[in-house]
């Protein structure tokens, strides 16, 4: 079988698989996140003896009252809080590893590094500005980051849940209780799937052992250290939450994480499966399926046109260096190949994952730039977990609005008007994120601690920092790997843009979602815009390229365009 | 009172924390341990390989097989070129861009290299030989890299090259389910293989 049929038939693989599952879960997780403090008994997804007796003891250990609704500013609060405390707790947990157990002999990590890493992991970015094993030791892997994997993820989808109901339900303030959204995404959504995910890992081979390493006498008498690692529990909710973040460095092309490709694939999987479902999630808790399908449509189109592209790139040997070896081999392992490296990339920048199984930074030119073009869509075809589903809503909310504007109609979306306030939350959650990206592109190539991080010249130079700012601002993670980031400059510089690009939105998202949830529903006439047909796929794909896409051409035309004409 | 508020979820907030850390970050993984234990032994410690009671490597990882003033050895299948060296404490890749002239001087120098080292021209010399995986410990090589160092391995062991052959279409594993990822023949099972049955002085 020719590469090019296996690359396709392997996705076609993943897409049977998503289809499968989607459904299933994405009704599972309506089910969830229905609670019925405000509509009372009457629910009939969800009763009130709705809480689980383990969280009933989670909420009794925590010290909150489960079943009283928050208002937008509290739910905030509260999701602000967590994360802080996160950043503060993973930040003490590293300075102080060389005098826990399970730490391998690590030294602390040192401070700009930890606080780098802290944002990073608690913004679901996994941005890694050191080395996993090489300065982690496992109880940091463990109980730090792997445990941020967890929350991270489960504040996105909270937040995600948050702005759904604002659409679905009417004349209230109270948007849901926090701790309940955190409590049972972990409990009923993230935890069990993880468990479930790691066993697949580990039958595939993925290692999971608490060895400090073992050193192994090779065939020529040479000595080679073997590491060891609790990785398929990290590897598992590292895909399945979207964060992406290592336990080795050289992450999921490291044949510990990866032993196999049909594992890899597998990870490909774990990683588009909650942000492809969270849309059938919103089609049912605003009560019509068929606006979760559109959004979906939207997203599955994008990441079709993204892969197609992308694998058509990578299979040209492009740049002078690789047209020289005759295919884009470097940074990639021959048991993947480069349709599986190609799908892997283009996923991984879809979501807010940034795992690799290759390496972006020597992708074919054309094929470097899809990775980053990706993310700069926002990471919403589909995203990361709740936050593609938010920032696909934000987006819809534009959409729908561009429309309005071309029929000189009041914009309205899911019956909710669209007003002055609403449509000024909704233009900066989208100016948020390219601001941040090129603003700090801007300071790093205007500074000497900037550029002397580079290690290629030239336009691929330029594409490293601005890769950075890019994977950082909207919380992907993944690196053009070149850019020596442990440096001052970076560890403060992008742990402001991940704080920024993650918290910032998260903010907005919640205003939004509190002026909605007051409003009525306005119902649907002849002059109603309707969501959920093709031609509104059309117009919100339209408007997710040409909003945010286009915001960033001039910086790509330095950059990667430049290198890729060339 | 906001501040009071404030006050009470960041009380919260510690409390959760603390509590996750313990179910998500030792339970849990803990947990882990002990069903992969029990699943796949071999495989969560590390698909080791041991040879007279020794630890020689793992299935999974690369390594070189190179003289120890670092001369490729004409008896053994060469694994790919590694960022890294094969330091399995150090993964990564060379993060060369496309159009980086120091890779390009690397790819020439290691295609002449290759070429004369099993009598063949550079052109012959396929794009995994002279290209540094993602993770430095790439395990495999592509069949036609195998098939490029046969001749070289047969005459260095003084053994028929049909035999050579042989080990290496047992070493071969094909694309998982016919169809995902690319075929690769895993060095270091090769090379065991030929040891055990050549004997291991080349």
């Amino acid at each position: 079988m020719s590469a090019g049929a296996g690359g396709w038939l392997q996705a076609g693989l993943l897409v049977l698989a998503l289809v499968a599952v989607h459904r299933p879960l994405g009704d599972w997780m309506a089910r969830v996140f229905t609670t019925d403090a405000v509509e009372g008994p009457k629910s009939r997804l969800w009763p009130r003896s709705g809480h689980w007796r383990v969280e009933k003891l989670v909420y009794r250990a925590v010290g909150v009252d489960a079943d009283t609704e928050q208002r937008w500013p509290t739910y905030l609060r509260s999701v602000l809080a967590f994360s802080l405390v996160s950043v503060l707790f993973l930040y003490l947990l590293q300075r102080v590893q060389s005098v826990l157990p399970w730490s391998n002999g690590m030294a602390g990590v040192d401070s700009g590094s930890a606080w780098n890493t802290a944002v990073s992991f608690v913004t679901n970015t996994n941005w890694q500005g050191y080395s996993g094993e090489s300065t982690m030791g496992h109880l940091v892997q463990m109980a730090g980051l792997a445990v941020q994997n967890f929350v991270s993820a489960a504040v996105g989808l909270a937040v995600a849940v948050a702005l759904v109901r604002g659409f679905a339900r009417t004349r209230t303030d109270r948007l849901g209780n926090s701790w309940v959204d955190l409590t049972r995404a972990l409990t009923r959504v993230l935890l069990p799937m993880a468990v479930l995910g790691a066993i697949v890992l580990v039958l595939g081979g993925v290692v999971q052992n608490l060895s400090a390493g073992t050193d192994a006498m090779t065939l020529t008498g040479a000595s080679q250290f073997i590491p060891g690692g609790p990785v398929a529990s990290q590897e598992v909710i590292k895909q399945l939450g979207t964060n992406g973040g290592g336990f080795y460095n050289a992450n999921s092309a490291h044949p510990f994480e990866g032993p196999s490709a049909w594992v890899s694939l597998f990870q490909v999987f774990l990683m588009l499966v909650i942000p492809f479902s969270l849309p059938r999630t919103f089609g049912r808790m605003v009560g019509d399926k068929r606006q979760g399908l559109a959004i979906v449509g939207v997203m599955a189109t994008l990441a079709t046109a993204s892969l197609a592209l992308n694998s058509w790139a990578q299979s040209r040997a492009g740049g002078a260096a690789l047209q020289l070896a005759g295919a884009a081999t470097e940074g990639q392992e021959v048991r993947f190949g480069g349709p599986l490296s190609a799908l892997f990339g283009t996923a991984t920048t879809l979501t807010s994952t940034g795992a690799v199984n290759s390496l972006h930074d020597s992708y074919t030119p054309a094929g470097g730039l899809l990775t980053m073009f990706n993310m700069m869509l926002g990471e919403v075809a589909p995203g990361g977990v709740g936050s593609g589903l938010y920032g696909m809503l934000v987006l819809a909310v534009i959409a729908v609005f561009v429309a309005g504007l071309m029929v000189g109609r009041t914009p309205e979306y899911l019956g909710k008007k669209l007003g002055r306030r609403e449509m000024t939350l909704a233009s900066l959650y989208v100016l948020t994120t390219p601001a941040i990206v090129l603003v700090g592109t801007a300071v790093a190539m205007a500074t000497d601690a900037g550029r002397s991080s580079m290690l290629n010249d030239g336009p691929h130079g330029l594409s490293e920092v601005l890769y950075a700012f890019t994977s950082a601002g909207n919380n992907n993670g993944s690196a053009f790997a070149g850019l020596s980031a442990n440096t001052p400059f970076y560890n403060t510089a992008l742990g402001l843009a991940m704080a920024f690009g993650r918290f910032v939105p998260i903010v907005l998202v919640l205003a939004l979602a509190g002026r909605l949830a007051q409003q009525g529903r306005t119902p649907a006439t002849a002059g109603t815009l309707p969501t959920h047909q093709v031609l509104f796929v059309g117009l919100l794909s339209a408007v997710v390229l040409v909003v945010v896409g286009l915001t960033y051409f001039p910086v790509l035309s330095l950059g990667p365009l430049a290198e890729a004409l060339s | 009172m906001p501040t009071l508020r404030s006050g009470r979820q960041l009380v919260a907030a510690v409390r959760a924390v603390l509590l996750a850390t313990v179910v998500l970050g030792l339970v849990y993984p803990l947990v882990m341990f002990g069903i992969a234990q029990v699943i796949r032994p071999a495989g969560a410690d590390g698909s080791l390989v041991s040879r007279n009671g020794a630890v020689v490597g793992s299935s999974l990882i690369g390594q070189a097989f190179v003289s120890s003033s670092g001369d490729a050895l004409p008896e053994y299948f060469q694994s790919r070129p590694s960022a890294s060296d094969y330091d399995g404490a150090a993964s990564g890749g060379s993060n060369l861009g496309p159009n980086s002239s120091d890779l390009v001087d690397a790819i020439t120098e290691r295609q002449s290299q290759v070429a004369a080292f099993n009598g063949v021209t550079p052109a012959d010399v396929p794009a995994d030989a002279v290209t540094a995986s993602s993770s430095g410990l790439d395990p495999g090589i592509s069949p036609a890299y195998a098939a490029l160092q046969v001749t070289r391995v047969a005459a260095a062991r003084g053994a028929a090259a049909g035999d050579v052959s042989a080990l290496v279409e047992e070493a071969t594993h094909g694309r998982d389910l016919g169809f995902i990822g690319a075929p690769y023949v895993n060095v270091l099972e090769l090379n065991l293989a030929l040891n055990e049955r050549f004997g291991t002085a080349g």
